[in-house]
């Protein structure tokens, strides 16, 4: 059982070492990476997902439990604890979304007899994330951009169903990204998202702030930020109302932002 | 002397993953020769030759079977490299043909690739994938964790014992345990001079002698000798 992973920094792009020389990311903790654009959001995550060991242009070392992962977690990507849901909008692979989810299930699980109902439930849940139905029967590359990381995000949670979900800007994806976070979280795991939404940010336990490649700080959401935090759900909540009306093609009305002041 | 076959389709990364395993040997200590065959253009030599300063050389097979012309060159590359003061040689082959393998038995047979090129990639290439001892999956960066899991268990599928590696080879992620499978790799002596090491091509040819190459025109493979197929007969080569 994975209780605890671990970032060991290693440099920053100007070759300093990392300002943050160790985060420990426990069961059960949502993170946010934030940063600008090009500050080192992404390479953090792939770090984590490709188990590190000083192998990486920054030098970073993971820990599984505290101690380096074994040779079968990192060669084998499907004994990979992390599922790393990526930033792709389009699948390169040619097959349909049915022999793809029936490979994928087969090679995570030891029980064959559960392939069919984990594709079932995996097309499921990609069908509660997007408002275009994922059909079984459509090839891979057809699938639109929120269709594809609707099935990537259910992908990772239902045939992964790894301990560790890695999350890079999910609220880019055009799906029911508030649906998605209620989905995620009824599931226990470590969640790290690569965000620049206050709404997700203020929503998890901390966040890394990156910098020149390298993590500058760790921030705890404090009392203050999470009473803040219902104020931007409301806000973020709207938006969504307005946003949704717009693509409906309806007019919008002066008291639609009413009640938020 | 170590022996390395490098085969793969064209573009997938071979001269990629090659240069990074030169690199780590360099940092190692440990001297490599390069040895490119092509059909007719390649420059992979020169510039490996220029970053690292290490002895490399190109042979274009023209007008043979770039994968034959290897067969009959390897020999002397080994004597060469040898020549050359290095303990490790590293032949990239062109890989255009899905019929036979470069790999010798001696040597380790590396197949590069790419995670893009499709999901029914590793059905077409053959021998070049089942006589393998390592597949080295490039551009792993460009797709997504869930196709990087399908297309693995899809070689899986066609090449059960080849040892498969996932790497970033723009960056040189994943490519530590290709050190570690190329140290393992027999020892060949080749100190006799003019003598080189007796080495086998790994599984079969895919024919004795071929009649169009020796000029029968004829379509249909009633007109012809030795191997012959009709339509209704699809058997999935693997080389043995």
């Amino acid at each position: 059982m994975i209780h605890t992973i671990s970032v060991l920094g290693g440099r920053s792009r100007s070759g300093a070492p990392e300002a943050v020389e160790r985060i420990d990311f426990r069961m059960g903790d949502v993170v946010s990476v934030v940063g600008p654009t090009g500050s080192g959001k992404t390479t953090l995550i792939n770090d984590i997902e490709l188990l590190a060991h000083a192998n990486t242009p920054t030098g970073r070392r993971l820990l599984v439990n505290g101690a380096p992962a074994g040779p079968a977690q990192r060669d084998d990507p499907s004994r990979n604890p992390i599922a790393l849901i990526t930033q792709h909008t389009t699948f390169l692979s040619d097959l349909s979304v049915n022999d793809f989810l029936h490979t994928h299930a087969r090679v995570r699980t030891n029980d064959a007899s559960t392939v069919e109902t984990t594709v079932q439930r995996t097309v499921a849940m990609a069908n509660e994330l997007t408002g275009e139905p994922v059909r079984i029967e459509s090839r891979m590359t057809e699938l639109s951009g929120g269709q594809t990381r609707a099935l990537l995000i259910a992908d990772a949670t239902v045939i992964c169903d790894t301990p560790i979900v890695l999350l890079d800007e999910v609220e880019n994806a055009g799906i029911h990204r508030n649906r998605a976070l209620e989905l995620l979280r009824a599931h226990k795991k470590i969640f790290i998202f690569v965000t620049h939404d206050p709404h997700i940010a203020l929503l998890s336990d901390y966040r890394l702030v990156m910098r020149d490649g390298g993590v500058a700080k760790v921030l705890h959401t404090d009392e203050a930020e999470r009473s803040l935090s219902l104020l931007v759900a409301k806000l973020d909540h709207a938006l969504s109302g307005l946003r949704e009306r717009i693509r409906l093609g309806e007019r919008l009305q002066a008291d639609a932002l009413e009640g938020l002041a | 002397m170590r022996l390395a076959v490098c085969a793969g389709p064209a573009t997938t990364g071979k001269t990629s993953v090659l240069r990074q395993i030169v690199r780590r040997l360099c940092d190692a200590g440990t001297r490599a020769a390069f040895l490119k065959v092509d059909v007719q253009y390649a420059d992979e030599d020169e510039a490996i030759a220029k970053e690292f300063g290490i002895p490399a050389r190109k042979l274009y097979s023209g007008e043979l079977c770039p994968d034959h012309c290897n067969v009959m060159v390897l020999g002397d590359a080994l004597l060469w490299a040898h020549r050359s003061e290095a303990t490790v040689l590293l032949v990239e082959t062109a890989g255009l043909c899905l019929r036979c393998s470069p790999y010798v038995d001696y040597g380790l047979g590396l197949v590069v690739l790419e995670a893009t090129s499709g999901m029914n990639l590793p059905l077409k290439v053959g021998p070049m994938l089942s006589l393998a001892d390592v597949a080295v999956v490039t551009k792993v960066d460009r797709v997504s964790q869930a196709e990087r899991e399908v297309f693995r268990a899809r070689i899986q599928d066609v090449a059960p014992n080849v040892r498969i590696r996932e790497v970033n080879a723009l960056h040189g992620i994943g490519i530590d345990p290709l050190l570690d499978d190329l140290n393992a790799a027999p020892d060949l002596d080749v100190s006799q001079p003019g003598r080189p090491p007796a080495l086998l091509l790994r599984g079969n040819p895919p024919v004795g002698t071929c009649t169009i190459c020796v000029g029968k025109r004829e379509i249909g493979w009633q007109s012809h000798f030795g191997v012959v197929r009709p339509l209704d007969n699809q058997v999935f080569y693997r080389g043995e």
